[in-house]
């Protein structure tokens, strides 16, 4: 029998705010722990929270990018369960007006353009941390409460995708509008974005739902997707022995990357959810919702077709600018300085992101601003250095924050495009390669692109390419 | 007619973790469901087209600006702490993940 995936996606992220969801502590991460708690978020007695506002514009344009129907009122409820993270018992969440329902993302895989369906997006705050002590035989668990209040944002997708690829392309369109539109840093490395994946495998053609496995403990995109294919061969597997798959929650082991039953006892969800008394109810005037519309940046998926359509990129090159908003803006400001869109976008994806990769820092962190890498590029297209020289000297810019012609200058890189000047070391080459030029001479032009190479290596890379070709041809009498 | 049963008193305590003994259970039933029997009053009242109240205040949009404010120390955080070490909270072995 043919199967399918059905899978579904909850994601939480932390929002980027500088305070917590209802009290003024910071919301840094890798501070020491419980040095960013206060009476509101250890969950005292007594106490009474109050909503951050930029909280719930952020979750706003959350809604608006993902296309939900806003609530005119929404409040908050209390989900009410027993856990050592959660300091009140109950964590404040919503539950019955969520902020926003009945959105959707679209999403593309394989050139082909899928919607899928979004249930709600809603508010809420995030637990505290359980820390396992790394001696072995300590018989406790610490408690960390600063992540305790953060700020949550929930987004429940419907369980309209089909396949890991499919799920995969989800999470990094939502991500990347997450990031565009400042709403989370999405980080999963600090946990600022996580995933729990609802899934289930079905008859192909089939109308009913298999019982649904939700899978926790997901720390990255690929462990979303590696936990997608190993739930699909495990499911398939029961029912072709003519097993039935439990509903069940399963942790994902990432070392053994394998899901694996809950250990705890499972307990029944009952979680009383009843309104949060000690909020009031929140409405979003047409007003306030057009605020928020005008504080919000170009989505992810618009600027990619402006991208295509405009500046004539490749798909995949404006797919890969346009994830990180901050590259995408680098960009674009570069082709702003008059440098031909393709040209730029190679140099991004090419050598500033291998700058960013190996220095593992943020574009913002360098100091080449985009007219200096556009002056840079400029020097290449002009043929005053070549490709090979631009590239080290980028890396200097980088080290240096010097601009591109005075490391030109500086270092005597310009390139050597005065034929006089060149046919000497041209000769010289010649000269000392008899082999190479006889094979030319006998047709392998292969023997070419050696030459050429010994001629760069000779001049550390400052000839001009094409004019050494053109001397190359010439005296070797071709 | 019984409206809670001692089955849901045992449920509602072990959502609570309570531990009750049967003599209490016995007792809490009859209670809560005296309790509970008061709300027949209130379901009594015809309330077609009117919208559950979400709060009892007439107070919308009360905000806090995104603005950090000191925290407390950590000595008084871990204060009132049964069990502690010199920066966290103790508990028992938590197994399963977060
Ligand atoms: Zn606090």
């Amino acid at each position: 029998m043919q199967y399918e995936t059905v899978i579904g996606l909850e994601t939480h992220a932390q929002f980027h705010t500088r305070s917590k969801m209802f009290c003024g502590c910071k919301t840094d991460f890798g501070a020491p722990p419980n040095t960013q708690t206060c009476p509101v978020c250890q969950g005292l007695p007594g106490t009474l929270p109050v909503v951050n506002r930029t909280a719930v514009e952020l979750g706003l344009r959350a809604a608006l990018a993902l296309r939900c129907h806003i609530a005119p009122v929404t409040q908050f409820d209390r989900k009410n369960y027993f856990y050592p993270d959660l300091p009140k018992n109950y964590q404040v969440s919503q539950n019955y007006h969520n902020l926003g329902v009945d959105g959707r993302l679209e999403i593309e895989v394989d050139g082909q353009t899928r919607k899928v369906g979004i249930w709600n997006v809603h508010l809420e705050e995030d637990a505290g941390k359980l820390e396992h002590p790394e001696d072995t035989g300590a018989n406790y668990t610490a408690i960390d409460l600063n992540r305790a209040g953060t700020p949550l944002l929930e987004i429940v997708s419907a369980p309209d995708m089909r396949s890991a690829d499919e799920a995969n392309a989800y999470m990094n369109e939502l991500a990347a509008i997450l990031r565009h539109l400042g709403i989370s840093d999405c980080k999963m490395q600090e946990g600022s974005l996580r995933f729990e994946a609802g899934i289930s495998v079905r008859a192909v053609g089939g109308e009913e739902f298999g019982n649904r496995v939700e899978v926790k403990n997901l720390n990255s995109m690929s462990a979303v997707v590696k936990a997608i294919e190993h739930e699909r061969h495990r499911q398939v597997a029961v029912l072709e022995s003519g097993g039935t798959v439990p509903s069940q929650t399963m942790l994902w082991d990432v070392q053994r990357e394998v899901t694996e039953p809950m250990r705890s006892k499972e307990e029944a969800k009952d979680y009383r959810y009843f309104p949060e008394p000690d909020l009031v109810p929140i409405e979003i005037s047409p007003e306030w919702l057009d605020q928020v519309r005008e504080q919000m940046s170009e989505l992810p998926a618009v600027r990619r077709k402006r991208f295509i359509a405009e500046l004539d990129l490749p798909p995949y090159d404006a797919g890969v600018i346009v994830e990180q908003k901050p590259i995408a803006d680098y960009f674009e400001q570069t082709v702003e300085q008059g440098v031909e869109p393709k040209t730029a976008a190679n140099w991004m994806m090419g050598e500033v992101m291998r700058v960013l990769n190996e220095r593992q820092c943020e574009i913002d962190d360098l100091p080449v601003s985009p007219p200096m890498l556009a002056e840079l590029i400029g020097l290449v297209t002009d043929d005053r250095i070549s490709n090979s020289v631009g590239k080290t000297v980028f890396s200097e810019m980088c080290s240096s924050g010097k601009k591109a012609g005075e490391i030109v200058e500086e270092k005597g890189l310009a390139q050597i495009s005065d034929s006089g000047e060149l046919e000497a070391v041209v000769k010289q080459v010649l000269a000392d390669h008899p082999d190479a030029v006889a094979d030319l001479e006998s047709g392998k032009q292969q023997a070419k692109g050696f030459l050429i190479g010994q001629i760069m290596r000779a001049t550390r890379g400052k000839a001009n390419p094409k004019l050494a070709g053109e001397l190359i041809d010439r005296l070797t009498g071709d | 007619m019984t409206r809670i049963t001692t089955d849901t008193v045992e449920q509602v305590a072990d959502l609570s973790k309570l531990i009750l003994s049967d003599e209490e259970l016995a007792g809490f039933q009859e209670q809560l469901d005296k309790i509970i029997g008061y709300f027949e009053v209130l379901n009594s009242l015809d309330t077609t087209g009117v919208e559950p109240l979400a709060h009892p205040l007439d107070l919308r949009n009360v905000f806090r600006q995104d603005t950090v404010e000191d925290s407390a120390p950590r000595e008084d955080a871990l204060a009132n702490a049964p069990d502690k070490t010199d920066e966290a909270y103790k508990v028992p072995v938590v197994i399963e993940s977060s």
